[in-house]
């Protein structure tokens, strides 16, 4: 039951990838912007590769529900595969939007979406990552292509604020800041709209 | 100072704040966190605390009774057969007037296995003469910790103290939260100078010896008005805390009660989901309220009965099963808390939420749709039941 001043955004990714961090990111960077903020997991049995659920909501004024999203604005898949095992359009707004990580295109994705008609967007992430950090983290991209997507977060607040964000997570190896910041405003010119 | 924290890194935090004497440590899911946090704050030198890791719950509530005995300030964090495991020991702490605080994050206890929320391993702890003290949200979870201290330590009180929250959906969840300077809840905590100790050179002190029968039931009652004085002294540290915080606790909060005629008695996360289905129906002019219980023990019973005095139709939901056969935990307290009442309100009880089983807030305004029917007919129909349940169709 999402009000209008609220966004809500379910993340799809497999048991290591960052999708749970990512959202945790996401939220902590809404909050530094003035937003109220939740961003929580949903777990199952924990275990590398299965997939898992993460959910954000942001808004105006404090949001006091604390159930899962069922019909989330945005759904990001992180790993691409999970298209043929979860039904991962279900619920999502009609306005809303899809953003996947793959090598295909938008136009290329769209048979795969089980009729899903809206906005989809992609982002080869796997690529990106592997191009800066030298590792696929997927996590990173996918959060930059949902903020420029959505549009929820000020595209150039949300750098200014991540990279402070960034100097306390990474405290202890300052040296991945840059190539984490140059990822993500990569991901931001790259994600496409389709 | 605002901050983004989820609910075990409000604890984790609080406990920084407070620098406790004695941590006993042992890490159970969802709870994990807390002393996972809290030993980094003691391996950057952030803490003077003793932090013991231990091989098993009962040796890490073993090792915050020794202390405690011992006149230290003793903490520790479990969830679900964590605390199965401490609860011999919950009854020593409890009986010895020992006031440790236990962070529990509320988990199923098991069977089948399970690491999700309900409330069924507090409850099952109950009667064990812990006070307990539920939180809605990050921002309770932390606000509650910190006024643990100054309740349980007080001499009319002196009783342990267990502050609640939510697995994963609390425990997990980063939300924005209000967070106290560290010198204000120095002074808000105080120094812990107990009376009695173990280890006072002047007046040493035998704890935890055998009693007798012709003592025993003294000192059982002894206990048990503890429990009873530890109502005013909640209250009494709410009203502290809200000098310093600005944010107001009590031993529940009433949600749009004042001409409330459908009402629900909960405890915990949901009680947020629900407030949004009242805000719902509210302005579709049902006159829906909520009663979110924030302490269990001492259970409030006069003051829920006045609370609920008005209402028509109330709905009690557990989020544990009991298997009392007659309803769960919280139904038995409230309908007995309005027994004496002249005009009772028509009463159900739904159990929910077992195991991580999500609850959205159209659950809730089914719930007081049912209500509305009850009040509007006089019919309760069946007065225990189970939300969601799969048909025996769907089962198969």
């Amino acid at each position: 039951m999402a009000t209008n001043d609220m966004v809500e955004i379910r993340w799809h990714g497999r048991g290591g990838q960052g999708a749970k961090s990512a959202c945790l990111l996401l939220a902590d960077v809404a909050g530094l912007a003035g937003k109220f903020v939740q961003g929580f997991p949903e777990y199952g049995p924990e275990r590398m590769g299965a997939p898992i659920t993460a959910y954000n909501r942001i808004s105006e004024k404090r949001c006091t529900i604390h159930s899962n999203i069922y019909y989330p604005d945005y759904v990001i898949v992180v790993d691409e595969s999970l298209l043929d095992s979860v039904d991962v359009t279900g619920g999502l707004k009609e306005g809303g939007a899809i953003i996947i990580n793959t090598t295909l295109s938008p136009q290329e994705m769209r048979p795969r979406l089980r009729g899903w008609a809206g906005k989809i967007c992609t982002i080869d992430a796997r690529r990106i990552s592997e191009e800066i950090l030298g590792k696929n983290l997927p996590n990173t991209p996918m959060l930059a292509a949902v903020v420029k997507v959505s549009g929820v977060l000020d595209a150039e607040r949300f750098l200014v604020d991540i990279e402070e964000s960034f100097k306390h997570k990474f405290a202890d190896k300052p040296e991945v800041i840059e190539g984490n910041m140059l990822t993500l405003r990569k991901s931001m010119a790259e994600v496409l709209v389709g | 100072m605002s901050n983004r924290l989820s609910g075990n890194e409000a604890v984790a935090y609080a406990l920084k704040q407070i620098n406790p004497d004695v941590m006993g440590a042992f890490p159970i899911t969802p709870s994990t966190e807390i002393p996972e946090y809290f030993a980094q704050y003691v391996a950057d030198g952030e803490v003077n605390t003793e932090y013991v890791t231990v091989e098993s719950e009962h040796s890490s509530m073993s090792v915050c009774i020794a202390a405690q005995a011992a006149g230290a300030r003793a903490v520790c964090a479990t969830s679900s057969a964590g605390l199965a495991l401490m609860y011999e020991l919950l009854y020593v702490a409890a009986s010895c007037r020992l006031p440790i605080i236990l962070a529990c994050v509320n988990r199923a206890l098991t069977g089948p296995i399970n690491i999700n929320n309900d409330h069924s391993d507090s409850m099952g702890a109950r009667d064990s003469g812990w006070i307990q003290i539920y939180a809605e949200n990050n921002q309770e979870a932390y606000d509650n910790f910190l006024m643990a201290m100054p309740i349980g330590e007080t001499p009319s009180v002196r009783l342990p103290v267990m502050t609640c929250m939510d697995g994963f959906i609390t425990s997990h969840a980063v939300e924005n939260i209000e967070l106290l300077e560290t010198d204000v809840v120095r002074r808000f905590i105080g120094e812990y100078n107990p009376e009695h100790y173990l280890l006072k050179k002047e007046n040493p002190l035998a704890v935890g010896p055998y009693d007798v029968s012709s003592y025993y039931m003294e000192h059982k009652v002894l206990e048990a008005e503890a429990m009873k004085a530890a109502k005013a002294r909640i209250l009494e540290v709410a009203a502290e805390f809200e000098k310093i915080s600005g944010r107001r606790y009590g031993l529940f909060e009433e949600y749009r009660m004042e001409d409330a005629e459908l009402a629900l008695v909960l405890i915990g996360s949901t009680a947020g989901t629900a407030k949004a289905a009242v805000d719902k129906l509210r302005e579709e002019g049902v006159k829906a309220g909520l009663v979110k219980i924030r302490v269990f023990r001492p259970f409030p019973g006069e003051e829920l009965a006045r609370a609920l005095a008005g209402t028509k139709a109330v709905a009690v939901m557990d989020k544990s099963e009991g298997f009392s056969a007659n309803g769960g935990p919280l139904f038995a307290e409230t309908r007995s808390a309005l027994y004496d009442l002249k005009n009772r309100p028509y009463m159900i009880n739904i159990v929910y939420g077992l195991g991580g089983r999500d609850v959205n807030t159209e659950d809730i305004e089914k719930v007081f749709g049912r209500l509305a029917n009850i009040a509007a007919t006089g019919e309760i129909g069946p007065v225990y039941t189970h939300m969601g349940q799969r048909s025996k169709e769907e089962n198969a």
